[in-house]
């Protein structure tokens, strides 16, 4: 589903919408494994992905404790947040590997219509993970 | 005198009155009246015939009506399979074709030797050009080798396992090739962009470079053989304080939409890395 050069990152999505989970503990462990498992699958350096997505785990969970009443506005900053750090990481890591990418072009056409994207995408998935969150993790009753 | 008799009178009145009325209706004066007239007829035998048709259709019509619903239904499914199958030939004759013209591209250049294989994914990042093919090592693929379609270059292989391998397109943005512009011959480097495009830099600004002329692998550095087509110049932009032209390139294939490709597997790429200084 590219939109311009961009590609909405589901990962990435789904990884900060279980960060904002309430009762979720395991966020930043799945944030290591799918940043592994997208490294293995791709071409870019080994780490630029886990380094991202831990990077905007961490602030899915800062935003979750300041922003715990709003969580689709924090949602929602976090994408915007998250595509940054993570495509700013991965142009500053093919950067040092030796591909020069040109900084304007590559927000213009592949950022920016990523983060559209995200955006697009965020609410939805955020949804369904509430969903899934709330199955494994039911709210206790107090008696 | 004689007197005309009332049988003649009548007559002739009824003579004028026919020839009147003849005359009004040749005139069309008697259309409205007609109409008039006539109207009431045709609807009561619309009325009566479309109720006789019924009747006719109910009593003469076949009594296994049960059974010609069931072969209607067998027959619309039979239809739905046919489109189906359909759809599935004409996604065969598309593999064929494409598949046919892999062949022939192999016969038009017998000195190498192909590895066919099917594209299985794209790069996950939107900064990359790379894609995933269904040969590995296991098929006598190695890193470096060049990856063409039977429309021109697509890659080389950058990456094996066992049973997959990566190939970085030409349209990578750490993709440089070093080609040769015809009929002009001269030396030139294709560069990927992240836009998906090439461009064609370090063209000699002696060069006759036009629109249309075509953009060939030279060989030189070592990683690709000689002779095969990238794709033709679309514009050249020359200017006087640049040390060398530029040019921008129509690529001959389609990078989106790749489904079988070619591995050269008999072509040793050449590391000159030690060599410069």
């Amino acid at each position: 589903m590219p939109l311009l050069h961009g590609t909405p990152d589901l990962v990435l999505l789904v990884l900060v919408a279980w960060a904002f989970q309430e009762r979720v503990e395991t966020a930043w462990h799945w944030a290591i494994l799918g940043g592994i498992f997208i490294s293995i699958s791709s071409a870019m350096p080994f780490g630029i992905f886990i380094a991202g997505y831990l990077v905007t785990t961490a602030v899915a969970r800062f935003l979750r404790q300041r922003a715990w009443k709003l969580p689709l506005i924090g949602m929602l900053i976090t994408t915007i947040l998250g595509t940054l750090i993570t495509q700013g990481i991965a142009i500053l890591g093919l950067s040092l590997t030796g591909s020069l990418l040109p900084l304007l072009d590559s927000f213009n056409l592949v950022t920016l219509p990523s983060l559209v994207l995200n955006m697009l995408l965020a609410i939805p998935i955020y949804v369904l993970m509430s969903d899934l969150a709330n199955w494994l993790y039911p709210k206790e009753i107090e008696a | 005198m004689k007197s005309t008799s009332p049988r003649s009178s009548q007559a002739i009145v009824l003579t004028l009155v026919v020839v009147g009325l003849i005359a009004l209706a040749l005139g069309g004066y008697l259309t409205p009246l007609t109409r008039l007239v006539i109207n009431p007829f045709v609807s009561v035998q619309t009325w009566i015939a479309v109720r006789y048709q019924t009747i006719r259709d109910l009593v003469t019509s076949p009594s296994d009506i049960t059974r010609l619903r069931e072969r209607n239904t067998e027959l619309e499914a039979e239809v739905a399979r046919l489109e189906a199958q359909v759809i599935e030939l004409q996604g065969q004759v598309q593999e064929v074709q494409v598949l046919s013209a892999l062949l022939d591209f192999a016969r038009a250049h017998p000195e190498n030797e192909y590895r066919a294989a099917t594209v299985i994914g794209y790069d996950t990042s939107p900064f990359l050009k790379y894609v995933i093919i269904n040969r590995g090592s296991d098929d006598d693929l190695r890193r470096g080798m060049p990856v063409v379609t039977y429309q021109g270059l697509v890659g080389r292989v950058a990456a094996v396992t066992a049973g997959a391998a990566r190939v970085q397109l030409i349209t990578d943005t750490a993709s440089q090739i070093n080609v040769r512009i015809q009929p002009s011959q001269a030396e030139a480097v294709v560069n990927g962009q992240v836009t998906g495009d090439v461009t064609l830099e370090n063209i000699p600004q002696d060069a006759s470079v036009q629109p249309g002329d075509l953009i060939l692998t030279s060989g030189l550095g070592g990683n690709y053989p000689p002779n095969i087509i990238i794709g033709q110049i679309t514009g050249v932009r020359k200017r006087d304080y640049d040390l060398f032209q530029t040019a921008s390139v129509q690529l001959v294939v389609d990078y989106s939409h790749l489904e079988i490709v070619l591995v050269i597997i008999n072509f040793n790429p050449v590391d000159i890395t030690p060599l410069i200084p």
